[in-house]
């Protein structure tokens, strides 16, 4: 069948788990490093690595971290709470358990507002977020005869971010984790790199007759290391189920592993023993109760978010859906562009140089805006100088631009200057020019007056070339047939 | 609650070990003995009691966000019956 044929029969019915590793400096429960791509079993302590006679202590930031997630999707905060502990066994959990939130979850409710597959606005609703740990890894791959266990990753802070069933296809689910990630990103909390799997997805995914009133078996998929591998994954599945089902067979409820070279998912069998995790509460961490104050504290320092900057941006400053879309899809562009504007009021000018010239020049060095070396102060006073009429575009852009960037600390008005860029404030240079250019070329003069209006780019070019570039293009073109009418 | 054998397979299955019939009959017996201990504080009557979580009246005991390196790669890796100077080694497990 293909997606379409399935899409008029059924109605999907998606619900995300997001797990985000946190940015901290240290672990959740104790004091060594939190740190990717480190040594193999060096970030380890006796706590992280399950000794016994060992004794968890939570880390601050991990729970400054979850509230200031939870208060970005709007979620309430619960005010007394515990850990508890998440029974399984497996080599790279040392402790035998996972030390997780069931009862009380840091964050329960809220939403994040996404874009929907026909472009209109959708609330994702969230069923909690919670604070847990990571486990260590397993190599399987490295040792013919042996699994290798590195335990780095143990004990690393995640906070696990669980959707109500109402994502209903690929793309919601697509847009949902590019909004998750950029708050994650904006909040500064987690990196979201899914290649490096600081921040993974599992997606439980369900199809049922359209109309239907009972959701149909759920497979949960994991193993997506981008988000373009969910939106794969929730495809390849919708089909599978619907072939299925179609041909008299059942969803067997189960875990899969998406392929991604071949674009499907793979059941992992032998798991016929459902999960009996066997909650309990963590005795060795003790209760946290979140105060209204600290609530509030938490509240007052958050960044812009990007949901808001959009909406500032299209009702406040004009800008089209296309530059606020663009500008606020990565948070240090964003903080770049409040910087320009903080210092010139031409917002869709500075939207086109930081989209246009800037953006190419960071593709081209294949660096970040971080390490962009002009100023956003710098670029204002260009915008302001090409305002002011001062320089036109096309020399800003092509001299004085690479000029500020091979020296900047330069400021533009200067480099103009130095460089006799700046165009003549009264027009008297460029009406001399222009008699010369009409003087210098008598034949064309003649059929332009007779109404050869093409021949206009050809005195255009002229003009541009005795003035070294400097004539802008708009007063030039009054000019040429101003003069010409007297001619 | 009675511990009957059953529950013996589960709870082993749940640890991955592996215990012949007479162990199993031993566990049941000493898994319904400690069960029978605590069933005694069933006797008492705890209606609106909240439940008791932690034995300590604290609560917030957090640390600050620091790190700290305290103990070397060869002292996490000494106590393991397989390693090499990098990696804990355990049997071949399948990908999961």
């Amino acid at each position: 069948m293909t997606l379409e044929e399935v899409l008029k029969k059924y109605e999907v019915v998606i619900g995300l788990e997001v797990h985000a590793q946190l940015n901290t400096k240290s672990k959740a429960y104790s004091a060594d490093p939190n740190e990717f791509g480190s040594v193999p079993n060096t970030n380890v302590s006796p706590v992280s690595l399950g000794h016994p006679g060992t004794l968890p202590k939570l880390n601050k930031e991990v729970i400054n971290h979850a509230i200031k997630l939870g208060l970005a999707c709007h979620c309430d905060i619960t005010r007394e709470m515990h850990f508890d502990r998440k029974n399984y066994f497996y080599a790279d959990l040392p402790k035998g358990y996972q030390i997780t939130q069931d009862k009380t979850p840091v964050c329960r409710h809220g939403y994040v507002l996404i874009k929907d597959a026909d472009g209109n606005e959708k609330r994702i609703d969230l069923t909690r977020i919670h604070m847990e740990e990571d486990s260590g890894k397993s190599i399987h791959d490295q040792d013919p005869f042996d699994t290798l266990v590195d335990l780095n990753r143990a004990g690393v802070p995640l906070l696990e971010i669980v959707t109500e069933p109402v994502i209903k296809n690929a793309t919601e689910a697509y847009n949902y984790l590019i909004e998750v990630r950029k708050l994650l990103r904006y909040l500064d909390v987690c990196d979201g790199n899914m290649e490096e799997g600081s921040m993974r997805c599992d997606a439980n995914i369900s199809i049922m007759p359209i109309g239907s009133k009972t959701y149909g078996n759920r497979v949960e998929v994991k193993n997506m290391n981008s988000i373009r591998n969910v939106y794969r994954a929730i495809e390849f599945e919708i089909v599978r189920h619907a072939e299925i089902l179609e041909n008299g067979g059942e969803i067997y409820q189960e875990t899969r592993n998406f392929d991604a070279p071949s674009g499907s998912t793979i059941g992992m069998r032998g798991k016929e023993n459902a999960h009996d995790y066997r909650y309990f509460p963590e005795p060795d961490l003790g209760g946290i109760t979140i105060e209204q104050a600290y609530i509030n504290q938490i509240e007052s320092m958050l960044p812009p978010l990007p949901n808001f900057l959009y909406k500032k941006y299209i009702n406040e400053l004009g800008l089209s859906d296309y530059d606020a879309t663009n500008i606020v899809e990565n948070r240090d562009i964003a903080l770049y562009f409040e910087e320009i504007i903080k210092h010139t009021s031409s917002y869709k000018n500075a939207a086109n140089w930081l989209m246009g010239a800037i953006k190419s020049y960071l593709n081209e060095m294949s660096i970040e805006i971080s390490e962009f070396p002009i100023g956003a102060d710098k670029i204002a006073q260009l915008i302001t100088l090409i305002e002011s009429g001062k320089i036109n575009n096309t020399i800003a852009t092509q001299k004085v631009f690479p000029e500020m960037l091979a020296n900047p600390t330069a400021n533009p008005q200067d480099i103009a200057t130095k460089n006799d860029w700046i165009v003549q404030g009264d027009s008297g240079e460029i009406e001399a020019i222009i008699k010369g250019v009409f003087e210098k070329n008598p034949d064309e003069t003649k059929r332009f007056k007779d109404g050869e209006k093409k021949l206009a780019g050809f005195f255009m070019g002229l003009v541009m070339r005795e003035s070294k570039g400097k004539a802008d293009p708009k007063t030039t073109t009054q000019l040429l047939n101003k003069i010409i009418e007297t001619l | 609650m009675k511990i009957d054998l059953t529950t013996v397979d589960k709870i082993a299955s749940l640890a991955k070990l592996e215990f012949n019939g007479s162990e199993k009959e031993d566990i049941a017996m000493d898994m319904n003995k400690m069960l029978d201990f605590v069933d005694k504080l069933q006797e008492v009557d705890t209606e609106g009691v909240k439940p008791l979580i932690h034995m300590t009246e604290q609560v917030n005991v957090l640390r600050e966000d620091v790190a700290r390196i305290e103990i070397t790669q060869k002292e996490a890796l000494k106590n393991a019956p397989k390693k090499d100077s990098t990696y804990f080694k355990i049997p071949k497990v399948i990908s999961q």
